[in-house]
């Protein structure tokens, strides 16, 4: 086995050193009917080219990787520059671990100290952390720290319009430790948190979790949402799962949120089947030593030279234990590194470009959907790079007749929103070029039984 | 000076917002006419500044390959981070796990067009169940500590349906990872700390005087952190089940224990693995991990949604309507899954306990070799690690200043100050992929700080001599943050 380089030479020496026969004999203390006596039951040994072979058949049943895509729904087809891939195979990085000793971590640490850097200015927000497992685990652990904040409140809102699979993490975090967690419900007019919804709002509110662009892809109300939400001393917590829009869209900071939260896949890192992404956590500066997660933050070392470290360590497991402000012992570094390095090689205006391209194809595909199907667009408002259309008839049809003709037209809302029988959300990014987005529309026009 | 100051082939680097130049850029995109653009949004939604840096293609590639260099990793040499069980990451996986046809499936694709990576999940939830001896798996969590909270859960869960409101509390062996008591704590529950015995183990009769039926469970780490195996485990977990009580196994040290012994076979309910430990997958720096959770056939239903299952030829999700609930967004860290999966079918069934038996036989040499060096607080008898201390060190030299003596020596030290019951604890992991000459060359260094200890202890205290950095003040971070880069700095 390649893996294992000890001889059977070196073996023997080493048990002799050791004072014992045989291997077997350093099992000693196991109860001796707990030892496997038969073979597991797992495949068989295979060598590298069997291995690539296996892999690669397996690869080719994933078809949906080659089709035309417009899924989106929390993670997000973008451009991967080719450096960012490059930089993160760097084995530096990718087989280091945890900087626990700072003297051989510097890379790590300043690395991450950016992203800090680079997450709290696109947020627009005092301080971020290292980063969290995604995005959903984000928002249940800002709930949480908002929960050890108000600690005279007893109730949690969030819209009915943030990710379905945040809002169902954010019950399974916080359900038995809460008192309420209500929602707001939609306005079927504008898929977004209806008006008179915010009336549940009120001086025993922990905090309000709501997302933008949300799940339909709407922008919500933001700044009536924030003024609310502050009359009424809650916690603003809004979430961001499709971080590009922030290239164009007001960042958290600047409708005065109090801890916001988000997923950073849309930044440089692929798909992956939902995983490995990375969770944003922001917060303002006041509420810093409450933040679950690690922190890098800098410092000089004996000589005076700047360096970085982990720092505010008196809020982590390995010292408070069952006091401590999460249970959380690890970031998504090398992910962490992939959005920074992501978010160095686009910069302001590349960040704000492949915003505008993504509103423009998205405006474009919504408007000529509109206007050359029979499909309508759902809501009246603004987005980002994703809407949701209503199919005339079964939308899980005439999904189905789309993905014969190898694509992926979106995902079908009902899932999680029985009411939403035939809305489909779909999401277009700057890969997609406009001949795709036509190849799209005659498609969807021709499965929904030709022009409107 | 602006010349790049050159110590062991490392180049400075300032932080990247200073080596950024108005109007350089490093992205390339399709040519297109975005005038205008911006006006599909409506004022009041638009941002007006965004502070990142411009920067060219080769300031990203310059700046990240000389922040890398700064790093000591595995692939520079032994780092024997006890309880992190940091083995070879074998390059066959980060290159096959980088196939489009994984990396580019979206997570919404409906099952007929992802059967590949829906089928390889399938297997892993079954092949994870069969090495532990468990009843089913689940691939969500996403680090140890995710599968920690994710077990724990499933326990409150099984309390909760059976309507035992009582059980309330957790017991914990002192010697325990900080995070078993945050993952109860972040599931309510309270936690009653076991004593350890005076061989580092747990003691039947001080478990006896703590079961009652309040409490749900015991968390154990076997071996645990000392490397010591709780040779009682069959009377423990009997003990625990007798008084109603279910078994949590911390799956930080399943290497020691890989394709030799199954923790479901002693009687452990639930247990969590550490794909980035005892499967190979990278460290990342610190993520990102995955930590599956094998529980046994009366938890099955309470396994967070959504899971894999084979139904009429097709693979495809499931959810219980008894489960803990959804742990995080969409399945899981897939790509950490996959390259576990390759690593598990490289070995396969002929070879996945060889990875044990090299492990603890590394372990016990480095101990035979430097137990006369460095004294050893419990003398029991140990499997894939080794704890010393310092306290009989000469001239007020810490543990500290041993691992930083070894990182002039050339190795990143081992886990410092943990288990928390050894004072000044040094806690080595050599894992199995090391050879005999490496060990031999580590156990001379540490035989060389024990005798310079002696001799110059300035050069122990001193250390390290050999990095641009050295002996950061890290009470000055706490007492001043400083989290993020500010301008004119």
């Amino acid at each position: 086995m390649r893996y294992l380089p000890i001889t059977d030479k070196e073996r023997k020496e080493m048990l002799d050193k050791i004072g014992v026969k045989s291997v077997d004999d350093l099992f000693s203390p196991l109860p001796q009917n707990v030892l496997l006596k038969k073979e597991l039951n797992i495949p068989s040994a295979k060598s590298e080219p069997e291995l690539e072979k296996m892999m690669d058949e397996l690869g080719k049943k994933n078809s949906g990787a080659n089709m035309l895509s417009f899924l989106g729904g929390g993670c997000y087809k973008h451009h991967c520059p080719a450096l960012v891939d490059q930089m993160i195979s760097r084995s530096e990085f990718y087989t280091s671990y945890t900087p626990y000793q700072p003297e051989v971590s510097q890379g790590t640490l300043q690395a991450i100290f950016e992203f800090q850097t680079m997450i709290a200015n696109l947020f627009k927000m005092d301080v971020a952390n290292a980063s969290m497992y995604d995005g959903a685990t984000a928002a249940a652990e800002a709930v949480l720290m908002s929960h050890k904040i108000q600690t005279k409140r007893h109730k949690v809102l969030i819209a009915s319009t943030v990710n379905p699979q945040y809002i169902q993490t954010v019950r399974t975090y916080t359900g038995f430790v809460v008192d309420s967690i209500e929602l707001l419900e939609m306005d079927a007019a504008t898929g977004c948190v209806a008006e008179k919804e915010l009336e549940k709002i009120d001086e025993d509110t922990i905090c309000v979790v709501f997302q933008y662009p949300n799940y339909f892809g709407m922008i919500e109300n933001i700044r009536r949402i924030s003024a609310v939400t502050h009359e009424k001393g809650a916690l603003l917590i809004p979430v961001i799962t499709e971080t590009t829009a922030l290239g164009i869209l007001a960042a958290p900071g600047d409708i005065d949120a109090d801890i916001a939260v988000g997923d950073g896949q849309a930044l440089g890192i692929p798909v992956n089947f939902g995983g490995p992404g990375v969770g944003l956590f922001t917060c303002k500066e006041k509420y810093m030593r409450k933040m679950p997660g690690r922190l890098i933050g800098q410092t000089v070392d004996k000589n005076g030279n700047r360096c970085f470290v982990l720092t505010l360590s008196a809020r982590e497991q390995h010292i408070k234990r069952e006091k401590a402000t999460s249970n959380i012992c690890s970031n998504q570094g090398l992910m962490a590194t992939a959005a920074s390095i992501y978010l160095a090689t686009m910069g302001k205006e590349g960040m704000k470009e492949v915003a505008l391209m993504n509103l423009k194809r998205a405006d474009y595909l919504k408007n000529k959907i509109e206007k050359e199907t029979p499909c309508k667009v759902a809501f009246k408002g603004s987005n980002y790079n994703e809407f949701t259309i209503l199919t005339p008839g079964c939308a899980c049809c005439v999904l189905k007749a789309l993905a014969e003709k190898g694509i992926l037209g979106g995902i079908h809302a009902k899932k999680y929103y029985p009411e939403l029988e035939n809305a489909v959300i779909v999401n277009t990014t700057e890969i997609h070029s406009y001949e795709e987005l036509d190849k799209f529309v005659a498609a969807l026009k021709e499965v929904t039984g030709g022009a409107k | 000076m602006s010349y790049p100051g050159m110590k062991d082939l490392k180049l400075k680097e300032s932080v990247i917002f200073e080596r950024s130049r108005e109007g350089r850029r490093g992205y390339s995109l399709p040519e297109e006419d975005l005038k205008g653009a911006e006006n599909i949004l409506p004022a009041e939604l638009r941002r007006t500044d965004l502070d990142l840096p411009e920067l060219s293609e080769v300031d990203v590639v310059r700046h990240y390959t000389r922040l890398s260099t700064y790093n000591y990793s595995l692939d520079h040499g032994f780092y024997p981070l006890g309880s992190c069980t940091m083995k070879y990451n074998p390059k066959i996986n980060e290159k096959l796990v980088r196939n489009p046809q994984f990396t580019e499936l979206h997570p919404e694709t409906p099952a007929p067009y992802a059967q590949g990576t829906l089928k390889i999940m399938f297997e892993m939830q079954r092949m994870l169940a069969e090495i532990g001896g468990f009843a089913a798996c689940t691939l969500n969590p996403s680090a140890g500590a995710h599968g920690e909270y994710t077990g724990i859960g499933i326990i409150r869960s099984y309390f909760d349906k059976i309507g035992d409101k009582k059980r309330k509390k957790i017991i914990i062996p002192d010697s325990a990872h900080g995070t078993n008591p945050a993952s109860c704590a972040l599931n309510g529950f309270e936690v009653v700390v076991l004593q350890s015995d005076e061989h580092g183990k747990v003691n039947l009769e001080t478990l006896k005087s703590l079961l009652t039926d309040e409490v749900a469970g015991i968390m154990l780490t076997n071996p645990n952190t000392l490397g010591v195996f709780e040779s009682d485990i069959l009377a423990i977990t009997k003990m625990v089940h007798d008084a109603g009580g279910l078994v949590y196994g911390d799956g930080a040290n399943m290497n020691a224990l890989l394709g030799v012994a199954r923790p479901g076979d002693m009687g452990i309910d639930v247990l969590h693995y550490n794909l980035h430990k005892t499967f190979s997958t990278p460290h990342g720096g610190g993520g990102p991990g995955a930590g599956p959770v094998g529980v046994c056939e009366k938890l099955v239903e309470f396994l967070p949604n959504p899971f894999v299952v084979l139904k009429d030829g097709l693979y495809t999700f499931n959810d219980s309507d008894n489960s803990m609930g959804r742990v995080r967004s969409f399945y899981g860290n897939m790509g950490v899954t996959l390259k576990a999966f390759i690593y598990i079918l490289e070995y396969g069934k002929e070879h996945l306990g060889e990875t044990a038996k090299n492990a603890v036989l590394n372990a016990n040499y480095i101990k035979a070799c430097l137990r006369d060096y460095y004294h050893l607080k419990y003398k029991s008898d140990t499997l894939h690690e080794v704890v010393f201390d310092d306290s009989e060190m000469p001239n007020h030299i810490t543990t500290m200043d041993i691992a930083k003596a070894l990182i002039d020596r050339g190795y990143h030290p081992p886990t410092v100050y943990f288990p928390l019951i050894v004072h000044g604890a040094l806690m080595i992991e050599p894992t199995e992929s090391e050879s005999k000459e490496t060990l031999d060359e580590f156990i001379e260094a540490m035989i060389d700080i024990a005798e310079t200890a002696k001799t110059n202890p300035e050069n122990i205290l001193n250390a390290p001599l050999n990095t641009a950095v050295s002996r950061p003040d890290e009470t000055l971070a706490a007492r001043k943050p400083v989290l993020k880069w500010q301008r004119g700095e």
